[in-house]
């Protein structure tokens, strides 16, 4: 009860504070919140959506789907076949120690500026925690559920259907959320470095015009759209993850 | 109906070698109830899942019906001893039981009748769809149980499944099995190393040595059925065969100890 009173009230508390702090600002670069908020509803609200938070928003959902559908397939086969496993285990290993950014000057000469690209870099980004964490999750199964999947003759598809991922759920939603950060940042690096529209395109240009409010507002909108996607983020989990939070209260409390 | 020849298991090789079965033979008859018992560490559970086909032997073989076992058949049900890791947790109480009958090629009404039928054969018709860690560690090996039925096997085997319930739990969950075992005409092995439980239970009783593990004897119980908790473990035979069994465990355990 405390922690919801808390989660509420420290956030308006710091909008308050921040709101009455910046309110007779003069400096150029800190402006008023007032402004602020009065530009972000001009320019979000509706005149840039179509134009950069859809093709942002599409480029990250994109990008972390692929990743999440790359990851979690390859994680399942790579779990589940140690010699493949151990072909995979040192490129993998290269692949994941290359900051996802610097392959951005490779992917521009050969994708071009397109939204390409962009999910390309977020892709090479995101796909790692899903990966590592499926095969980690899939490896670590307890081997009581599969001898009974053999026991009964439950095999192929339903047994990874019904007991490989399943059991290895918690571990993947521990990598997916990891990915969801990561695909975020690089979906503003990348509109960064080379774009012509985009949310993170329109905080550098807004800066580069000396368009100070109009910076913050797109800053402002990041941090909303990340919160967002945290929130949509913990209830799906909630939803899939139920039985094992359900578990493992119940062995605790045996 | 299953026959047990000859059957050698050995762990690993050379000087780490661990043989934990030693020239094993005996048979079960259709419709029998056979317990095996034997003090802890005697390689039970590697015979059962030699018996299964989960584990292939080393040496001999294991017959049911006259082909040899090789992998897990579909006339076979199997009840782990440790039911909180052999059940889902992320599946309910119906779609663990339901579970192995989906690539049976069963219509979805006769499936729904096989987990009704067998769940409330265990009396838990009304827990359907609750999940496993929402139950008692009895009602959970029920489920267990429950599952191996809707299987329709025709020989159950059973590796301690009792050893971690309590002693009230464990009596009811012991008439149970007795009660399915004639209400389903199922075939059951049942390995214990509870004595009491042994002799209770069985029609026939094989006792089992030390590491490496061989049959020691196989025993006759000419108990009356239907068999109680309280009368049958009254009788003056119930009281011989548990003596007995327990100084032939023991009498084997002595010697080889002295031996090593």
């Amino acid at each position: 009860m405390t922690r919801r009173v808390l989660q509420i009230a420290v956030p308006i508390a710091c909008v308050a504070v921040w709101w009455a702090v910046s309110a007779g600002s003069t400096n150029f670069f800190f402006p008023p919140l007032r402004d602020i908020l009065e530009t972000f509803r001009e320019v979000w609200i509706f005149d840039k959506l179509g134009s950069d938070v859809v093709p942002s928003v599409a480029r990250l959902l994109v990008g972390y789907g692929l990743s999440a559908v790359i990851g979690i397939g390859l994680g399942l086969f790579l779990g589940l076949h140690p010699v493949a496993r151990a072909f995979a285990d040192p490129l993998t290993h290269f692949l994941r120690s290359i900051p996802a950014p610097a392959l951005i000057p490779p992917a521009l000469v050969v994708l071009g500026l397109g939204s390409g690209m962009k999910v390309f870099v977020i892709v090479l980004g995101a796909l790692w925690p899903i990966l590592l964490n499926t095969i980690d999750g899939v490896r670590g199964q307890d081997p009581t559920p599969l001898e009974m999947a053999r026991a009964y003759g439950i095999g192929g598809v339903e047994r990874i259907r019904r007991i490989v991922l399943p059991a290895a759920a918690p571990q993947i939603f521990a990598g997916l959320r990891t990915s969801l950060s990561i695909a975020l940042i690089l979906m503003v690096i990348s509109e960064m470095v080379a774009s012509t529209n985009g949310i993170g395109n329109f905080v550098l240009q807004s800066q580069r015009t000396f368009a100070i409010p109009e910076m913050w507002s797109g800053i402002l909108l990041l941090g909303l759209l990340g919160i967002a996607l945290s929130l949509i983020f913990g209830a799906v989990e909630r939803r899939v993850l139920r039985w094992h939070r359900g578990a493992r209260q119940a062995a605790r409390a045996r | 109906m299953l026959t047990v020849s000859a059957l050698g298991k050995t762990y690993g090789s050379g000087e780490e070698a661990h043989e934990a079965i030693r020239d094993m033979s005996f048979d079960v008859a259709e419709r029998e109830f056979v317990s095996i018992v034997g003090p802890s560490g005697a390689g039970k559970t590697t015979l059962l899942k030699c018996m299964s086909g989960l584990l292939a032997p080393s040496s001999g073989e294991v017959l049911l019906g006259g082909r040899p076992v090789t992998e897990p058949p579909e006339e076979m049900g199997f009840v782990f001893q440790d039911y909180s890791r052999s059940l889902l947790p992320w599946l309910s109480v119906r779609d663990n039981v339901a579970l192995p009958l989906h690539h049976k090629h069963l219509d979805r009404t006769e499936r729904e009748r096989l987990v009704d039928e067998s769940l409330d054969a265990v009396g838990l018709g009304d827990v359907l769809d609750r999940y496993p860690w929402q139950l008692s560690g009895g009602m959970q090996q029920r489920v267990a149980i429950a599952r191996a039925l809707a299987y329709q096997p025709q020989i159950l085997l059973m590796d301690e499944p009792f050893a971690s319930v309590d002693a009230q739990t464990r009596a009811e969950l012991e008439d149970l099995v007795l009660r399915l075992h004639g209400e389903f005409s199922v075939t059951i092995v049942f390995v214990t190393h509870d004595i009491d439980e042994a002799v209770y239970l069985g029609q026939r009783v094989v006792v089992l040595t030390g590491a490496p593990s061989r049959v020691q004897e196989k025993l006759e119980v000419n108990l009356p059925s239907p068999r109680d908790q309280v009368e049958t473990k009254e009788l003056p035979e119930f009281t011989r065969l548990r003596g007995h069994v327990y100084r032939s465990i023991r009498s084997r355990g002595a010697l080889s100890a002295s031996a090593t």
